[in-house]
């Protein structure tokens, strides 16, 4: 038996009366990856806190080394050991990577006069035993997401801590990128420090942790070691029911009609050529390829996006020219773009605003807005698509990513669209919102005959929700499959050999 | 690190092409006189750039250094002459004590309440200009009544040259002040961590107090010295001119400002330099400047001024975003 370095017991933390932790054990061994697995808002970021010494536990106790405590500050925790990586790195930006490893130092030896031989020294050692290359006198604003990750690691290495937390590393990483990071983790675990990998990414935590818990509601679920679990018993976990996984299935109607969105000959210099495509009504057709395959593009065209474009676009059999955003608009195509939060939303607007923000025109009198009718097209969204909130009037920021997208889908919805572009429809999102999220998308290409062309990355989630995939390779659709035809390692492994 | 990567490289090639071009339609330029007179005016607009520099790299922003500039030197004098007092040293400590007072209470209004430096300053400067002219008095102070020891001390010259008509320029011994303080305040940035502190806030104010950074201390100690740094102008600027004016300093704001956007500093805190700040004080007196010896009409100087800052900001903003990228 391995021993144990940090034993949680029966940790409570309340909130204004609400448990956001109730009855929390958590055991964390010395030197093993540890996953704890929750979906947003489960209690996650509170265990991380009540172990690094921010929240102090209502009740209950924290052992280290078999000593027991009933709760840490900061700085007891850092001295115990306990390094927490958060997502945003606490990195500066506008200092070079030598001067962030070496600050923590200076100031814990209570400098008054920066030595930047020393600061040198300091940074090359703690790059060196991470085994990186990364150039300590480049300004950390000029690394990647992954750079910086790296740089937050070697800082965090420096107080030679025993435990390692990392607060979902991966969440801006390329897959090449996480490859990159787990070898570096298990090298880290190599030296005898245990790491806490806290994430909501199933094939992540199953492939690099030993020992996996399972967070829900603030409580602890499922424990055990990782063999135990498979992608579907964690999802059960998480989220306290089973997700469905069967497949989305659409029967050409017994007389043809024309297809809601036709595409001939659709070329842009540079990105795309020559596609072709029919989406019927009710059907959902996914778009799959490599990133730089000119997927994006292509939705962004036909949004009236990339007004270069050549060839021609008919919905409903009426040709349309997308040169323009507000043509696409008129003619009823609604686009949910990858990157909800830049692109979409006004984030520090209300709900009902964000929902309202497309058809303003349509529920206003000589400009003048009718009121009551906003507001009752507003609630009846937000019922619709089933959002979480008690108003409207919230602003949209405060909503979960899971909520947020389906306001981004509500207002697409109020236009009266006819066919619905989604780039990356759950990216960011938990599972149990994805699952719903897919549920509407489903219901609403069956009740509203509309046309669906889903782009992701996910090739699972095309897979359970389209009827027909689409692989695009080099601005080229090179591949349809029926999805009853296929399976993911099909296409997944259609997508590798692209490489 | 390419040296091209450098502002301050980029911001000195700039310079001295514009000198050169200057040079070219205005010959007088190069003229010994000309090039003293030049250094003589950066001293004042430089001090106060050092003082601005340190709240942007904060990622503040000070508008009130005016004010407290105008504040120090007017009550100094007023209370040079209620007391007939002679001498140099203690006047200018008391400049440099009134400035730092104010500056605590910008400093105080920013921690305290976590306000936007831009709209406390604005406060503040307001609030001691209004003060100064209601309750101490709103008369100057010229030639007359200006206390001699000040125009003595502000007279002193590092070298003079006789010119061939037989008259003397000379360069005036203030810039060594100047070069002395901004010497000061890069050594301060550079090397100490009150200094990498600022550097830090203006990173981040969240990581900066994560890695232990006590912010209140670091943020009195920005606004007190600059504020210090514009009492201690304020003072110099009336002694070289002979005359202390309550309603002085209009303006001179946005001119600063200008300079130190000019030398590279970001708006939105954490990159600048005082070498930076140096040249771009230097670049913004001698287009003024030239602007005068082509005898362009001084309201389009205004026009002059206010393009310099816009289009400084652009290009310290998408020299940010590029390094982001």
């Amino acid at each position: 038996m391995s021993d144990v370095f940090l034993d949680l017991r029966n940790v409570v933390k309340r909130f204004s009366g609400v448990a956001a932790l109730d009855d929390v054990s958590l055991t964390i061994r010395s030197g093993e990856i540890h996953c704890l697995a929750g979906e947003n808002g489960s209690g996650k970021s509170t265990v991380i806190k009540v172990m690094s010494g921010v929240y102090r536990p209502d009740s209950g106790s924290i052992a280290i080394d078999g000593r027991t405590h009933s709760h840490l500050t900061p700085i007891e925790a850092i001295r115990h050991g306990i390094q927490v990586i958060y997502q945003d790195f606490s990195l500066f930006g506008n200092l070079t990577v030598a001067e962030n490893l070496a600050l923590n130092t200076e100031l814990r030896n209570k400098r008054k006069l920066v030595n930047w031989r020393s600061v040198r020294d300091l940074a090359r050692r703690a790059l060196d035993r991470l085994g990186v290359d990364i150039d300590p006198e480049q300004e950390v604003d000029e690394l990647s997401t992954a750079g910086r990750q790296l740089v937050a690691i070697a800082r965090a290495l420096m107080s030679d801590p025993r435990l390692l937390i990392m607060d979902e590393p991966t969440t801006a990483l390329t897959r090449k990128e996480v490859e990159t990071m787990f070898r570096i983790v298990r090298d880290i675990q190599a030296h005898g420090i245990s790491i806490l990998f806290v994430s909501h990414k199933m094939r992540e935590m199953l492939e690099i942790s030993e020992r996996l818990s399972v967070i829900r509601n603030g409580r602890m679920v499922a424990e055990g070691p990782t063999s135990n679990f498979d992608e579907s018993t964690i999802v059960r976990h998480m989220t306290g029911h089973d997700i469905s996984s069967e497949t989305y299935h659409w029967k050409a109607p017994a007389t043809p009609t024309p297809p809601r969105l036709e595409i001939a000959g659709l070329t842009l210099a540079g990105a795309f050529e020559d596609l072709a495509l029919s989406v019927h009504p009710g059907e959902i057709v996914g778009l799959s390829g490599l990133l730089g395959s000119g997927r994006t593009e292509v939705a962004q065209a036909l949004f009236g996006l990339e007004p270069g474009h050549t060839g021609t676009v008919r919905i409903d059999g009426v040709p349309v020219p997308l040169d323009r955003v507000q043509t696409a608009i008129d003619a009823g195509i609604a686009y949910v773009p990858e990157d909800r939060l830049t692109e979409g939303l006004f984030l520090t607007q209300s709900i009902d605003r964000n929902i309202l923000a497309t058809i303003y025109e349509r529920i206003a009198d000589w400009s003048v807005i009718d009121r009551p009718k906003a507001a009752n097209l507003a609630a009846s969204s937000i019922k619709a698509l089933q959002i979480a909130t008690p108003t409207g009037d919230k602003p949209v920021g405060e909503l979960s990513g899971g909520n947020q997208q389906r306001v981004v889908l509500a207002r697409w919805l109020l236009t009266e669209a006819k066919v619905l572009i989604l780039n990356g429809p759950t990216v960011g999102v938990d599972v149990g919102s994805k699952a719903e999220i897919h549920r509407i998308i489903r219901d609403l290409a069956v009740e509203k005959g509309l046309a669906v062309v889903m782009i992701s990355d996910d090739i699972l989630e095309l897979v359970q929700n389209c009827n027909r995939i689409v692989v695009m390779h080099r601005g080229r659709f090179v591949e349809t499959f029926e999805t009853a035809d296929t399976s993911e390692q099909r296409i997944s492994d259609m997508l590798t050999s692209f490489k | 690190m390419t040296l091209f990567r450098r502002s301050e490289v980029v911001i000195a090639a700039i310079l001295l092409v514009a000198m050169i071009l200057i040079g070219l339609v205005n010959p007088a330029f190069w003229q010994v006189d000309n090039l003293f007179s030049l250094l003589r005016s950066n001293v004042i607009i430089g001090i106060m750039a050092l003082g601005v520099l340190l709240v942007m790299l904060s990622g503040g922003f000070d508008v009130s250094f005016p004010a407290f500039a105008v504040a120090a030197m007017y009550l100094t004098v007023k209370g040079m002459l209620y007391f007939g007092y002679v001498g140099v040293l203690v006047p200018f400590v008391c400049a440099i004590l009134i400035g730092a007072a104010c500056g605590s209470i910008n400093a105080f209004f920013v921690w305290k309440f976590r306000m936007i430096p831009l709209i406390v300053t604005l406060g503040t400067g307001s609030m001691v200009r209004g003060f100064l002219l209601g309750v101490v008095g709103t008369s100057m102070i010229n030639i007359d009544r200006f206390p001699p020891v000040l125009i003595d001390f502000a007279k002193a010259e590092v070298f003079t040259i006789t010119k061939a008509d037989g008259t003397h320029s000379g360069l005036t011994a203030m810039v060594l002040i100047y070069f002395a303080l901004a010497l000061g305040v890069h050594l301060m940035l550079r090397h100490t961590m009150i200094g990498r502190s600022i550097f830090a806030l203006g990173g981040g104010a969240e990581a900066a107090t994560r890695v232990g950074f006590d912010l209140k201390k670091t943020i009195f100690f920005i606004y007190c010295l600059a504020g210090a740094l514009a009492g201690f102008a304020g003072m110099l600027h009336c002694s070289m001119i002979w005359l202390a004016n309550p309603r002085d300093f209009v303006g001179t704001d946005l001119e600063v400002i200008a300079a130190v956007v000019l030398g590279g500093a970001s708006i939105f805190g954490g990159r600048g330099s005082v070498l930076g700040t140096m040249l771009g004080v230097f670049m913004l007196v001698m287009v003024k400047n030239s602007l005068i010896i082509m005898k362009v009409d001084t309201t389009w100087q205004l026009v002059v001024v206010g393009s310099i800052i816009v289009i400084a900001t652009a290009a310290t903003a998408w020299r940010d975003r590029k390094r982001q990228a």
